[in-house]
Formats: C-alpha cells, structure tokens, sequence
C-alpha cells in the first residue's frame, strides 16, 4: 500500500471508519498531507462507504481544508474590519513581501501559504493572524517581519510559543502556552468572578432533571449566543421529546466578527463550562455532549482534551457521575474547520454529523429532532456556564441580577475604538453611555451591537441599554469614532456575509453579492440616491427570503447604517447625469480591444 | 398637432426584432398615423432630426460604437426601450462574456475550425469600431425605462407597447405577451 | 382519520390535515404557491424560496411550514409577490440564461415563474459567471450556466435511484453541483432511466438528441402559467 494510502486508513479506522465523523477524517488528512487531493478523497469515501462527491462536498465547503495542497505553514491573516482599522494593511504588505508571495498563493517550495481569514476571536488584540495553530497577535509590521524570519529558520509554529510571550492565565498553561491575553477588564458576579468547583453539579444531582429544569425556567435564563430563547424551555422540549439518545451540544464555534469572550470562558472557565453541559446531560437525559469549537481555536484543544480526562479521573464524567447511579454523561471535542455559517445551530449539527455546514429545515426543531435526527439541545458556552452558577447559587439570585425579563449578567467583547478593549461582565441593563465611558471612548460615532448580525447604532441611541428587549447582542460590540466611513464598513461587513453565506438558498447566496456590489458602487462615487431604495427593498427579501438566521440578518450592515446614518449616504449619492449609468466606464471598457489592436479608441 | 416621433436602432442584434416590429403587418399603417419614424434602419434616416417620444433598441453592446449610439439615443429619446434579449441581456453575442477577448478574436479570424484567412491576421482598421471586454445588456451603459422581452419579442407585444406608451396607458402585458424566446 | 384543520390563505378560508405543509393543503385546495426546488416524493429541499409565504406576520417556507389552525397567510401579497420576484431575478442574473435558444425554453419552471410573476427584465446586475459544460456523457448533458442550485437531481439520484450521481461543492456564491467523479459525468453511474435526469426544473441537465422537440406554442408553458394545473382543482 502507498505512503497515503496507509495513512488514510489509519485515519479512518481511528474514527471507525464511521462518515459522520467525516469533519475529524478530512481535517486529519488535511493536516498530514496539506490537502485532501482527488486520491484521497477516492480513499476516504472507499473505507467510510460514502461517495466520493460527498467527501469532495464536505472539502470544498470548510475554509481551513482544501483539495489543492497548502504549504506546511498557513498564515492566515486576519482581515475583520477592527483589524483593517488597526492597520492590518500594513502587516499584509510585510508578510507578503517576505515571502514572496500574494494572499491565496503557496509558495513554490511548498513551505508556505499567505491566506486572508474572517474575524478569528482576537479583536482585542488586532491585527492577529493564526499560523497554523499558532494565535499571534497585536502584529506590527516588525513583528510580521520577526515572524516570518523566525519561521524560516525554523518552519515548525509550534515551537515558536515562547517566542511572543505568554498571555495571562491559562493562556500560558503547558498545554496551551500562547500569547493571546484575556484582557478580563470587568468581573461580575456570575461568570468571571471566583466560581466555586463543581458546586452546581453537585447541588443539580440531588434533584430531579426536572427539578433542574425547572430551576433554570425559573432564573429566566435565555441563550447567550443571540438568538435569545429561553434555556429551560430548550430543555424542556428536548427532554419532553420521544427518543432514546438525546445529546448536548455546545456551540463554541464563536464566530461572530467582534466576538471573543467564549474565548475567554473556554480559557478560565472550561470547568464551569463542561459542569454546565453534564448539568444539561442530566436535565435532558443525555448521553453525550459534544463541544464545537471553531477550527480557529484549535490551540485550546490539547487543554481542553486535558480538562476533560481531569473530570473524567474525577468521576465528573463517565458512568455514574459524582456517584449518581445512571447518570452517564461523557463529552467529545468536535473541531470545526472555519465557517461561520457553523454558529447556526442546525449548521452546527450537519457539521457535527460530518456534513457540509448546510443549516436544516425547521420544523422539526433540534429539540425534537437534532444531531443525527435525535433531540438535541444546542446551547452556547457562556449559557452553560450560566447554568452551573444558576444551580448553584439559585434561580432567585440569577434573577435578581439583570432588568426585568433579562436577567443574569452579559459578556461583552468589546473592542474598535476604543482605549480599553476586552472582555467585561456586565449585569444586563448597563447604558450604551456608562459601557463608552469604562472602555475610554472617546469621540465616539456609532457602536456596532452584536456583530454584523446585529446592528449599527449612533449617539441618538447611546441612553439605550444592553438587554433583551432594548439591544440585544450575543456579546460583539464593535466602537467606531468620528473618523471612520460608515459605507466602508458596511460594505466591508457585507463582503464577509457573501464568503460565508453557505449559498443553500438563493436570497443569501446572491442578494448579498447583490447588496455588496451596490455599496461598492456607492464607494466608488457612482450612487444614486436610488440606491437607498434598492437596497432596502433587496435587503428585505434576503432577511425574509432566507433560510437561516445568516441571510435572516446579513443584510444588517447595509440596512443599519441607511437607517442610523443616513446622512453618511445622502453626502455622497447624486443622480445620474443624462440617463447615463454611472457604474459603466467605456475606458475600461475597451482597454482590452486598445491593446490588441495597438490603438485608441476615438470614443473616450 | 405635430405626431410624436419613433426613433429605432439595432446594435449587437440580428434585426430580428425590427423584422418582428414590421410584423405587425397592417397595423404598420395605423403606427404611421400615430407617429413620424426618425433615425432608424427602417427609413434610412441616420441621424437625430429632432426629439424623439420613443427609442426602441434592438440589440446589446459589444463594441464602442454600440455604446456612442446608445448614448445618442438616451440623449434624444424621452422613452427609451430594450427591446429583446440582447438588448436586455447580451443575447447570443454574450455568449463571449465567459472568454477572454483575444481568444475571441483567435477563434473567429485565426484558428477556428473552417475559418480561412491566409493573411493570418485578425482585421484592424480605424473604421472598425473596437470590442468591448464583454458584451453589455443596455440598461447596464445607459437608463432604461421599459423592456420587452423575447426573441424576438411577438409583434403584438411591440403593438401594444407603442400603442400604451403613445397614449400614455400602463403597460400591461398579458401572459401570452411575455415572451423570452 | 387525521385531524382537519381549518386556516386562512389571502382570506379564504381553507381546509387541511395535520401533518400537511402549508403547500400541500393549498395545493389540495386548488391554491397554487409558487415553488422551483420542490420535488414531488422527496423531503423538502427548501433551497429556493420561491413558495415564501407570510404565516401570522413571520415569513415562512410553504415547503417547509406545518398547518396549524388558525393561521393566516399570506400568498398573494404584494410583499410576498415582491419577494418571490427579487429571488427569480437574482436565479436569471446569478447564472447565464439564454432562453433564445435553450432547449428547456417553453417547459422551464424558472422562465414559466419569471412569465407568472410578469418580470420583463431583472433589476439586477448581470454577474455572467463563467462554467464549464460536461457533455461527456452519452446520453446526458449539464449545463451549470442554467443552474438554480435548487438540489433536486441531488434528491432525485440519492432518494429515488439509489445512488448519488450529484452533491454540491464549494460555499456561498461559489457553490456548484458536481458529479461523483473526479472529472466527468461519463465516469459516473448514471444512466438515462434514472430519475435525475428528468428532474431540472431548468435545462442544466438536458437528454442529448431530443432537443426542441415541441413546436413553439405546444409547450408546456405557452399558453397556461405555470400552477395552472392546480389552480383548475379550485372548487
């Protein structure tokens, strides 16, 4: 058997040559061999019983895999608009002229890839690039410069942690050992001040799973990753659902642009959070819980693996937890491998199932039918980890904490312009104006609250509060000042939706390339102030057209900014002059035919 | 009361949809009745002669010249319309749009299957107007106001089109006038 | 017997079982919902939108939405007519349709719909993507220029021939169908009995040899819009 052909069946017999762990068997051949090639792909779908367009469906949708071989090193370099605001820019230059190559290229030894990434959790601490597992942030262009030196004296990432300085906290524990900080620059009582151990757990096993439930309806606890649905609801549903094997999934796949405090939890709080999961595993009844957790965040899986065999040795895993007889309840780390559509929880669980990240129909909802059309139960890190302080502490503390209907405390990633960025606990409720002054804002135009996804705001809505029913958000706050163009960053924001729009149904895969190419020509000087109209019309088709939240909400940056900052678009939008379109340029137009025929054209 | 003048063009077209416009056999007379033709292939006239109610354009753009008629016409017509898929598309000429334009160019003069051409050269004059990267449908170069689809678009569509447009009636084709081939 | 439920579409009062989508009671009632991705005898596919529907003020999947009573929806809105149109316009310039000469011209649900919907021109850029043709194929060609991603030949290979000639590669705008080959159609076990082949809603997977084989006018879409047929089943 070929060298290639022996290491696939090895990957393959080591996830039981079982296709719905395709996601772990392609990101291992991925890694082994810089690509999974045609032959490869041939191999995977022979030992997993699958077609090979299927594994080929599977490559080509993730980010981090690819048919084509990529270098031993990937630099992919973060391109989110808080990095272009940081001067990424700068850094691109540096790291592509010390290679020698473009973004998208390989260099012709083979050792090196240069890759533009979306948003990769590091905002605070922009521009950041992630070399293969490696997180190196706050980059300058000496530092790229250092780096890409480094690397060529020794292409190995891995060996290179100690090299930038370790981060705070776990960040510089030995299976971790990177130089990403925390930036914790506000605790609150629930999640980032002193959490005791296990006392959660403990307290939830001497109940009933619907006592637990219970518990957790009662402290109105509602999902932390945006959506906002109620937690003991979810729970309710998923247990009250016929089925044998129900499962507990945990989305980690933080992928939010501005977003990085499950980051952080998954970092200091790995206890709390998979104390939450077997907390839910019992509420449910569930077997297995499964962590995703985005391909970007791939440096935390070694601790994380190792957090986890801890609880095991401990009993806090495994059969018959902290002595409960019956309560069986383990929990598997699956990788995703750079998509934001897999933040969707159906997307999430088509991942999980070794899928392409396609979200499912609804109805039926994961609750009666998820992961491997089993109830499941997908809830964020940061509201599990609210779960185990719930049971611990008391659904009446919870929800005392908070305003009205939102209760508990919020993190928030905070970063853009900004002094202080970083991740702050707050209790739900804090004022736009409170949270600018304890970040030293300063000059502030608008706050983008909750990503993308969710909305741009300016100073007329800075006596607004964080929460629920006012601005809701899954964590993201992005600040911009005075200085910024609001159309660039919209336009910015919407040529991300267009890469990671999953292109499953036709008002996201196309509206948004539709939506971005209007603000593209609005940037180039050519809109109209019909373009306002368009826009919004185009924009309300692709949120009510769309299958899943992403299209459901992607138009946001566009239809957000039109809203809350007009004028930025009035100043710039005039009618066209003549009847003439203002986007077709003749010059360009016939610049290929000039040279081909060795003159100019007499029209322009 | 002077009558309302017509103007029509083709461009990277096929005068298909002029062939289907004087198809509309005897009502061609009562067109007359209602309108003056100006600069079009039909009367030969072929330039602007004065303002122009209606433009009707045949045809897409795949080269300059294409694009200065165009704008001729936007200038001097106060109702501009596409008339068929090339006009509103590309048509058959966009069918080049996928392929870069020398090849194009190699394909149709020099190395194309049955093509003759000892001189091995692929034609170059100052009289002949030069390409376009790619075809262009004409709302993309210029605004335009109403569109017929089809290829050509019936004869009736056109009738009705003129007629609602000359009376200043919506235009509201029936099912069996919305055509696209 | 299963329940019937009771429930309204454009104000008119209708009647369902439980367990039907909101498409399946109006098909029964002789209300047509637009529809493109939707496969007769396969789950669905919920891909195109088109059958968007306004359900107590949340837009919904016809395909997709369950029955329940008492609902009000809304099919012949002037938003929903809006979106269906916007979604059919993106389908004619995300791909490159030449109806002039496409052999599906006449009996393609995608220019029926745009006939349906009275769309005379997109609104919308033209984006001319640049794909390949395989014809390779004895029998069979695909064209992905016309392609709507709306995934039924995928269905059709996997749920109703037992095989899986067809899957989606790539994410986004750049998602394409592709055939379970390294390279061709020709190297895949698809013949010219499977079903695959007679599901295109468009003509991006046509039979060679039978090209317009109807007269113009004969054709299935010519004369009567599409959803005729279930609009003649209104009591």
């Amino acid at each position: 058997m070929k060298n290639l052909e022996k290491a696939v069946a090895k990957i393959c017999a080591e996830y039981g040559n079982d296709r719905t762990r395709m996601m772990d068997i392609v990101r291992a051949v991925q890694v082994k061999f810089g690509g999974v090639d045609n032959e490869a792909i041939d191999l995977i779908a022979a030992r997993t019983g699958t077609h090979r367009v299927e594994v080929e469906s599977v490559v080509s949708f993730y980010a981090f895999l690819s048919q084509k071989p990529k270098g031993h090193v990937v630099i992919r370099l973060c391109n989110d608009v808080v990095d272009q605001m940081k001067g990424v820019q700068d850094v691109a230059k540096t790291l592509s002229t010390k290679l020698g190559i473009g973004f998208g290229e390989t260099s012709s030894d083979g050792w090196f890839s240069l890759e533009w990434a979306p948003c990769i959790g590091m905002c605070d601490q922009a521009p950041a690039a992630l070399v293969n597992d490696l997180m190196v942030t706050n980059l300058t262009t000496e530092k790229a410069a250092e780096l890409i030196r480094a690397l060529k004296a020794n292409p190995n990432p891995g060996q290179l942690t100690a090299k930038f300085g370790l981060g705070e906290g776990n960040n510089a524990h030995e299976l971790v050992q990177s130089s990403v900080q925390n930036n914790i620059k506000k605790t609150g009582e629930v999640l980032l001040g002193d959490v005791p151990a296990e006392a959660g757990l403990k307290k939830a096993l001497q109940k009933s799973p619907e006592e637990v439930i219970a518990e957790v309806e009662a402290s109105k606890l509602r999902g932390r990753g945006g959506a906002g649905f109620s937690t003991g609801l979810k729970w309710k549903f998923t247990r009250g659902a016929q089925g044998q094997d129900k499962y507990v999934l945990c989305n980690a796949d933080e992928g939010e642009p501005g977003t990085f405090k499950d980051r952080v939890l998954l970092t200091e709080r790995a206890d709390l959070l998979f104390e939450g999961m077997t907390i839910g595993g019992y509420a449910i009844g569930a077997a297995t819980g499964i962590l995703y957790l985005r391909g970007e965040y791939n440096y935390l899986r070694p601790f994380l693996e190792d957090v986890l065999q801890k609880r095991r040795d401990a009993r806090l895993l495994g059969a018959d937890i902290l002595g409960k007889a019956g309560f069986n309840f383990d929990i598997r780390i699956q990788m995703g491998a750079g998509a934001y559509i897999c933040g969707e929880e159906t997307s999430l669980i088509s991942s999980c199932e070794g899928l392409r990240g396609d979200p499912k129909n609804r109805p039926p909802f994961p609750p009666q039918q998820g992961y491997l059309r089993k109830p499941t139960s997908v809830n964020n890190v940061e509201t599990f980890c609210c779960v185990s302080r719930i049971l611990d502490k008391g659904a009446a503390w919870f929800a005392a904490i908070g305003s009205g209907k939102s209760t508990g405390t919020k993190l928030l990633s905070i970063s853009g312009d900004c002094k202080v960025p970083g991740v702050y606990e707050y209790p739900f409720g804090v004022k736009i104006r409170d949270l600018l002054q304890d970040v030293g804002a300063e000059n502030t135009q608008a706050l983008l609250i909750g990503g993308p996804s969710g909305q741009f705001i300016g100073a007329e809505s800075f006596d607004k509060t964080i929460c629920y029913d006012d601005l809701a958000t899954g964590g993201a706050v992005v600040i911009f000042n005075k200085d910024r163009d609001m159309i660039h960053i919209a336009h910015q924001y919407m040529e991300f939706f267009v890469e990671e729009s999953c292109g499953y149904c036709t008002p996201c895969r196309t509206g948004n390339v539709l939506i971005e190419k209007c603000l593209r020509k609005i940037l180039d000087g050519q809109g109209e102030p019909e373009d306002i109209a368009y826009l919004q019309q185009l924009g309300n088709t692709v949120k009510k057209g769309s299958r899943c939240g992403l299209g459901q909400t992607s138009p946001n940056p566009a239809l957000t900014t039109i809203k809350n900052f007009r004028a930025a678009y009035e100043a710039v939008l005039k009618p066209a002059r003549d009847g003439m379109q203002p986007t077709f340029d003749l010059k360009a137009a016939v610049s290929d035919a000039e040279e081909l025929a060795g003159r100019q054209s007499v029209s322009h | 009361m002077e009558k309302p003048r017509i103007a029509t063009a083709s461009l990277a077209g096929c005068f298909g949809c002029h062939m289907s416009l004087l198809d509309i056999d005897d009502r061609i007379l009562k067109l007359i009745e209602l309108v003056e033709f100006d600069k079009s292939p039909v009367d030969d006239i072929k330039n602007f002669t004065g303002r122009c109610a209606i433009g009707l354009i045949e045809g897409g753009c795949c080269n300059e010249e294409n694009v200065h008629v165009l704008k001729d016409f936007r200038k001097n017509c106060d109702i501009l319309v596409s008339v068929g898929e090339c006009a509103i598309m590309g048509g058959l000429p966009a069918l080049r749009n996928g392929i870069p334009l020398k090849e194009c160019l190699e394909t149709a003069y020099i190395n194309g299957t049955g093509v003759y051409n000892p001189s091995g050269r692929i034609p170059n004059s100052e009289d002949i107007p030069l390409l376009l990267n790619k075809v262009y449908p004409c709302h993309e170069i210029v605004k335009v106001d109403y569109f017929l689809p089809g290829c050509p678009p019936p004869a009736d569509t056109i009738w009705e089109a003129c007629v609602a447009l000359l009376t200043n009636k919506p235009l509201d084709l029936p099912y069996e006038l919305i055509k696209y081939d | 017997m299963s329940e019937t439920i009771t429930f309204t579409i454009d104000g008119v009062e209708v009647k369902g079982k439980a367990g039907q989508t909101i498409m399946q009671a109006a098909d029964g009632n002789g209300i047509y919902i637009p529809r493109l991705c939707y496969l007769e005898g396969c789950e669905p596919f919920a891909s195109c939108r088109v059958c968007t529907v306004i359900v107590n003020g949340r837009p919904q999947a016809a395909c997709t939405q369950p029955i329940a009573p008492g609902i009000v929806v809304e099919n012949n809105s002037p938003e929903v007519t809006q979106i269906r149109k916007d979604i059919v316009e993106m389908m004619f310039v995300e791909g490159n349709h030449f109806c002039p000469f496409c052999d599906k011209s006449g009996n393609c649900e995608l220019q029926a719909m745009a006939y349906r919907l009275g769309i005379l021109a997109p609104k919308y850029p033209y984006l001319f993507p640049v794909c390949e043709l395989d014809a390779s194929h004895p029998y069979i060609f695909i064209d992905p220029n016309r392609c709507i991603l709306c995934g039924r030949c995928v269905q059709a290979s996997r749920d109703l021939d037992g095989k899986h000639v067809f899957d989606f590669v790539g994410r986004g705008p750049h998602k394409k169908i592709r055939v379970n080959a390294a390279v061709r159609l020709a190297d895949t076990n698809l013949d010219i009995t499977d079903k695959a082949c007679d599901v295109c809603p468009v003509g991006a997977i046509l039979k060679k040899g039978v090209g317009y084989a109807v007269p113009v006018g004969q054709r299935l879409y010519d004369k009567e819009p599409i959803g005729s047929d279930i609009e003649s089943k209104a009591k």
